[in-house]
């Protein structure tokens, strides 16, 4: 098995004030893997990009730790180590329009980082750098010199994610990076993330709601539900042997381009039960954990 | 057979810029009949929302040009129609979903009265009760909880997907012939989104309504659409059923489109395939097939001559000289065709 790269032990986030709290997310414990996709999916308002954003520390979180390459990302560090943290993980947004300064050329928008990193101070260095990363997403070294608003969405998303590999990172939160784009361009970005990762042995947390796209990307996916993740396992299991009835419910609502399909397509409805027993994650198969009582898991997984 | 509603012959749209003239649409025609599902799909720019847009009538002119074609409703062409007659049809007749609800709501308008008004609008003799009651039963019906609580909120209380779903009850009040939904669920989640689809598609059974739906969602198109239109470039390069589209689809760039879409189901791990290259260039229409360029198919006449539409049955029809009786045989790429026939088995597995 793989080293584990980032351990998210109990984590908690939450928003609003001590009396009225809003539990964006509310105890989740997970591992990634070197090398691996995780994919997270929910739906809006679960938690997902809180999660993605507390990792990254873009904000103090409220409880538990997140342990990045077997150190506490959270707790009191030196500027010399939370630079590092900074170096090795990035994230991708979803707007890709949104993200980039248009008044900012390519290559100064991958290059931000350089300075403050203090890497690549000759200029020809620097230069050339900039030049392969833009290669490495796909685009020419000449687009250096334009500006983001010159460029359509699917390469403006191209530029945010050469950002990302500018520092030569090993994680990559990628927050929805595709959602924006249409349907031809998506795979275009998909195909791409897929081919860095073998090239560069990159780890990636993918958040979205698209359920297609995060089972073709993903080896692993995590199904959150009101701030907590409610299944986890493999992706072909997550899709043919869901066991929690909400993962069951997001799957029936996915519409396939199979028209004889969509004719027969009954949805599942999920109602939450509230329960006063225990809940606890199960491990109701190799690698794939379910969160629920033992009751509930008894009842679920016949 | 049902009644024809609404047939579009030859339409073009243009755009005046400082570059040029954007030729947004370049003659498309479709017809649509009651109770009856139309999907328009097609990359980013191909002039999904300018056909639909125009049908309303909302093309701002200037910079818009009506540069050619008719629009028949109910078998009158609206085209010619001033400002006024066509506020008519847009209230009662016509209404349209936009992708995003903010610019279909006001904001300082609490989300009851936004609905009751275009009830009050459409039927002079409902007493402002009634249209409360009605408006309160649309929320409930679009699957806003508490909807006499919600009735008295405003927009910025409520979620995006439950704004979009009050613009949808607002479109539903006027109970329209034709509802146009442009990009609906593209920012919503899949339960929601499915929710929403269910919603239409009961609505459309009990009041027999037309639908236009954009999308580029081929999984929605497939669960909503009688009919389908691939759109490339302005123009509408195959047409037909949504079984034709799906499971004999005939244009290279449909191809391109189903080959782009993850297959979940038959559990392929290839690359997705891609279209190469970038769509052309609208003030400068290419010579010949729009698609050539990008068409790992393309002949020669590609180049030169636009291809007609050829109509493969009675109901299915593609913009390719590939359909052409003298042009050599070219199959279905491999990947797409594997996926169909995945399909198809299992459609029958189920039948037996
Ligand atoms: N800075 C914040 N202050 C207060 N509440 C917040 C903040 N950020 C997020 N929330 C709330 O936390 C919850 C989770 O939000 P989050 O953005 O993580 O959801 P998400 O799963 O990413 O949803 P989506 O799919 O819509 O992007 C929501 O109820 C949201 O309103
Ligand atoms: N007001 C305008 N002025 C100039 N060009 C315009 C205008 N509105 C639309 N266009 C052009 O018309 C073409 C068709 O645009 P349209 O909005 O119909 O695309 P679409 O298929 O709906 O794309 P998307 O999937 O991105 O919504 C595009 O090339 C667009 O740039
Ligand atoms: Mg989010
Ligand atoms: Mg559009």
């Amino acid at each position: 098995m793989a080293n584990k790269l980032l351990e998210v032990k109990n984590l908690k986030q939450h928003f609003g004030t001590s009396s009225n709290p809003i539990k964006a997310v509310d105890g989740i414990t997970f591992d990634v893997f070197e090398g691996e996709t995780l994919g997270l999916v929910g739906e809006s308002g679960c938690g997902k990009s809180t999660t993605g954003r507390s990792i990254i520390r873009l904000y103090d979180i409220t409880d538990g730790q997140v342990i990045f390459k077997g150190k506490d990302i959270h707790a009191s560090k030196s500027r010399q180590e939370l630079k590092e943290f900074n170096r090795e993980m990035q994230m991708i947004f979803q707007d890709p329009y949104a993200s980039l300064n248009p008044r900012m050329t390519a290559g100064e928008i991958i290059a931000e980082g350089f300075d403050i990193h203090g890497l690549y101070k000759n200029k020809k260095e620097r230069r050339d750098h900039i030049g392969d990363l833009l290669e490495a997403v796909g685009l020419n070294r000449e687009h250096a010199n334009r500006y983001a608003h010159e460029f359509s969405g699917g390469q403006r998303q191209r530029i945010g994610i050469a950002r990302a590999l500018s520092l030569n990172p090993s994680f990559i939160i990628a927050d929805e990076p595709i959602s924006a784009l249409d349907v031809s361009i998506q795979a275009q970005v998909v195909n791409l993330l897929k081919k860095l990762q073998k090239e560069r042995n990159l780890t990636y947390l993918f958040i979205a709601h698209d359920l297609s796209m995060v089972k073709y990307i993903s080896d692993r996916i995590a199904v959150m539900y009101r701030g907590r993740i409610v299944e986890l396992g493999e992706a072909d299991e997550i899709y043919n042997n869901p066991i929690h009835p909400y993962t069951k419910s997001l799957l029936s609502a996915v519409p396939l381009p199979d028209p004889l399909t969509e004719r027969k397509r009954t949805r599942i409805q999920y109602s939450h039960e509230e329960t006063t027993e225990e809940i606890k994650v199960h491990e109701v198969l190799p690698n794939h954990f379910v969160y629920g009582s033992d009751n509930q898991i008894k009842k679920w997984f016949k | 057979m049902s009644k024809k509603l609404l047939e579009v012959n030859d339409l073009k749209i243009n755009f005046k810029t400082y570059a040029g003239i954007v030729q947004a649409v370049r003659g498309v025609s479709f017809e649509l009949y009651e109770g009856e599902t139309l999907a328009i799909v097609g990359e980013s720019g191909s002039g999904k929302s300018v056909t639909s847009n125009s049908i309303m009538k909302l093309i701002p002119q200037p910079p818009g040009i009506y540069a050619g074609g008719e629009i028949l409703f109910d078998g009158r062409d609206l085209v010619p129609l001033s400002e006024k007659e066509m506020a008519k049809v847009r209230g009662n007749d016509i209404a349209m979903i936009f992708q995003d609800p903010m610019t279909a709501l006001n904001p300082t308008m609490r989300v009851g009265r936004q609905i009751t008004e275009v009830i009050l609008k459409h039927n002079k003799n409902v007493s402002n009760a009634e249209a409360k009651d009605r408006a309160i039963k649309l929320l409930d019906l679009v699957g806003i909880p508490m909807p006499e609580k919600r009735f008295r909120q405003y927009p910025h209380e409520f979620s995006g997907g439950m704004r979009q779903r009050v613009v949808i009850a607002i479109a539903l009040a006027a109970d329209p012939k034709l509802l146009i939904a442009d990009e609906p669920t593209t920012a919503l989640d899949v339960t929601i989104q499915a929710q929403i689809l269910e919603l239409m598609k009961d609505i459309q059974k009990k009041s027999n309504t037309s639908i236009i739906f954009i999308t580029h969602d081929l999984g929605v198109v497939a669960n909503v659409a009688d009919r389908v239109a691939v759109m490339y470039a302005g123009q509408i390069v195959e047409y037909g059923t949504v079984n034709d589209i799906f499971y004999n689809p005939r244009h290279p760039y449909t191809w391109g489109l189903l080959g782009s879409m993850p297959d979940l189901k038959n559990n392929v791990k290839e690359e997705l395939r891609t279209i190469p290259g970038s769509p052309p260039d609208l003030i400068h229409p290419p010579k010949g097939d729009a698609f050539a360029a990008r068409n790992e198919f393309a002949m020669a006449i590609d180049y030169e001559q636009e291809p007609p539409m050829f109509k493969i049955s009675d109901t299915h029809y593609a913009k390719t000289w590939l359909l052409h009786p003298d042009a050599p045989e070219v199959p279905i790429p491999d990947a797409v065709q594997q996926r169909i026939d995945g399909y198809l088995k299992e459609a029958e597995e189920n039948g037996k």
